[in-house]
């Protein structure tokens, strides 16, 4: 029987394509209108923290150096109001196989793709996930195919996704190139089916539980180290698995008094589905176009549910702009000897700008940084931008037009971390279930799931749930 | 030119016309196709330009428009971008000033 091939046939045969390629029935766990059990979902279907100690001990993967930042801290300690400056401390996640922390999430998804006896693993990222799977794919014999949004209609690729292909192709990966549009994942579903392998989502259970060793890893470093939890963690933020793992982590460590940031880059006003937009952008990720959408509706991703849900751990979410990351790149290789790409030093900024707001004595960390090379560099990322006529100039990063130019600050004391309300956060991502599920009313249960799923109050889900005038129902 | 068969090749194809789209897509990239490149082993000899199948590196067999013999990566650091330097010479200048490191 020859299946129809077409966009909507596809997409139609999602949820079957899904099921086989992921292993999970994820009915089993909801209940109610919206409801999940996500602890649930976490303990049958991930690994416990031993198990992916092991799983990533065995492939090379994680404990990977802390850092302390003695340098950048005595830096913002000159700019900082007096008796102000937290130590800043940055986690080496770039020394992992793949070159980014990327590699614990595949590690356990291809573990598992193997232990369930597929043949083959499939991803669909344009980032370092890529590599990662590919890199672990490698080492347990299993094939791999890494499916890219690369080019614009013109041909003309990011250099920064060119390089992901290439080390994709390093590790013996199949690389499949394609324009822009949110259609990969019908290419994806595609391929899926034709082949019969892993679907090695970055939003499965598996794949979130992998990040939670860096977390655990990051309480125990700095109890051996300094005797105490760090006070903020910043995590660079895009479709919020970095985040939720490392939180789960730092709480199965016991260091549930750590404040969890989440850092965006902010590319407002550049649409992420856009033709046009796609080489005016100097961020492949950790920018807002998937850090807000996936923190105010996790489950738009490639799963049926997915594992990364950031706001129920997230305290607080911040924006750097682009000129002020791209500074930060630059000063973790002049004054710290560093050379790292651009994904962690999102955070940094964020973290060089927070750090001015805590005491000396306190501790704030960066959980990430990942590998730099040929087209995901400062240089080869601002000349690109210069090529796609976006302005680099020095001033105040305040300044910056997404898209336009890219304002370097003219001064340390300019890179700002710009809050953004988490009460706007959490009234979207109930908004969105409400429209996204046609709710005309929701269950106690749902009120119970939706309450934690965005770490609020019950006061204000009802505010909510009431201006939507949705019913809540025993 | 002619490319002969087992030959690393890479490939163009159209995966989704504009009218095969999905429905919700930003202006400018309903107006164009959805393009997608692969590479692979070159099933039987071939024009550049013409129809071919290809074995990728996984063992699938994918069809497209032959565009080029051993391809390769030319991605590079970028030209030069005066503006970096400042940074670092800036920094210095704060951190370090008047404390002997001229």
């Amino acid at each position: 029987m020859t299946r129809e091939m077409t966009y909507e046939a596809i997409m139609s045969r999602r949820g079957e394509i899904m099921k086989r390629a992921v292993g999970i029935d994820y009915s089993v766990f909801e209940y109610g209108k919206v409801a999940f059990d996500y602890e649930k979902i976490m303990r049958e279907t991930g690994y416990t923290l031993q198990e992916m100690q092991q799983i990533q001990g065995e492939t090379g993967v994680g404990n990977t150096p802390l850092l302390e930042l003695k340098n950048l801290t005595a830096l913002s300690r000159k700019i900082a109001p007096e008796g102000k400056g937290a130590r800043i401390f940055i986690k080496d996640e770039a020394s992992n196989p793949s070159g980014s922390f990327k590699a614990r999430r595949a590690a356990n998804a291809v573990y598992h793709a193997k232990r369930l006896g597929y043949k083959g693993v499939i991803a669909a990222t344009s980032g370092n996930y890529g590599a990662a799977v590919a890199s672990q794919a490698a080492m347990q014999g299993l094939k791999c195919i890494i499916i890219q949004e690369c080019y614009d209609s013109t041909g003309k690729g990011q250099p920064e996704i060119i390089e992901k292909a290439r080390k994709c192709e390093a590790y013996g990966a199949e690389v499949v190139q394609l324009t822009v549009g949110p259609e990969l994942f019908y290419t994806f579903l595609k391929m899926l089916e034709e082949t019969g392998y892993f679907n090695a989502s970055l939003y499965t259970p598996f794949g979130i539980a992998g990040v939670e060793t860096l977390g655990y890893e990051l309480a125990m470093q700095f109890r051996e180290r300094v005797g105490k939890d760090p006070d903020v963690v910043v995590c660079t933020n895009a479709g919020g698995g970095n985040l939720t793992g490392t939180a789960r982590g730092l709480i199965k460590a016991g260091a549930d008094e750590v404040k969890i940031v989440g850092a965006s880059v902010n590319l407002k006003g550049l649409h992420m589905a856009s033709d046009g937009d796609f080489n005016r952008k100097s961020f492949t990720t950790g920018h807002t176009g998937f850090g807000i959408p996936f923190s105010t509706w996790p489950d738009r991703s490639d799963v049926p549910r997915s594992a990364a849900r950031p706001l129920r751990y997230m305290d607080r979410y911040v924006l750097v702009n682009q000129g002020e990351v791209f500074y930060m790149t630059e000063a973790l290789a002049q004054l710290e000897g560093l050379e790292r790409g651009p994904a962690g030093n999102t955070s940094l900024a964020a973290a060089f700008a927070l750090a001015q707001e805590m005491d000396q004595d306190q501790i704030i960390v960066v959980q990430e940084t990942e590998y730099t090379g040929a087209g995901k560099h400062i240089q080869p990322q601002l000349s690109f931008a210069k090529e796609n006529g976006i302005k680099i100039e020095f001033g105040n990063p305040e300044d910056e037009i997404q898209g336009e130019n890219i304002i370097l600050p003219s001064h340390p004391s300019l890179i700002k971390a710009r809050e953004i309300e988490m009460e706007k956060l959490r009234g979207s991502y109930i908004k969105n279930c409400v429209t996204q599920n046609n709710l005309t009313e929701v269950t106690e249960e749902d009120l119970a799931f939706l309450i934690k799923d965005c770490k609020t109050t019950r006061e204000f889900a009802t505010s909510i749930l009431n201006s939507l005038n949705v019913k809540i129902i025993e | 030119m002619k490319i002969e068969k087992g030959t690393w090749v890479r490939i163009h194809d159209i995966v989704l016309s504009p009218q095969e789209r999905s429905p919700n897509l930003p202006e400018d990239t309903k107006k164009v196709p959805l393009e997608m490149w692969v590479k692979g082993f070159l099933l039987e000899e071939a024009m550049i330009g013409e129809r071919v199948a290809v074995k990728t590196i996984t063992g699938r067999n994918v069809e497209g428009t032959l565009l080029e013999a051993n391809p390769y990566y030319d991605h590079d650091f970028g030209k030069f971008v005066p503006e970096i330097l400042e940074i670092g010479l800036q920094l210095k200048e704060i951190l370090w000033a008047g404390e002997g490191h001229d």
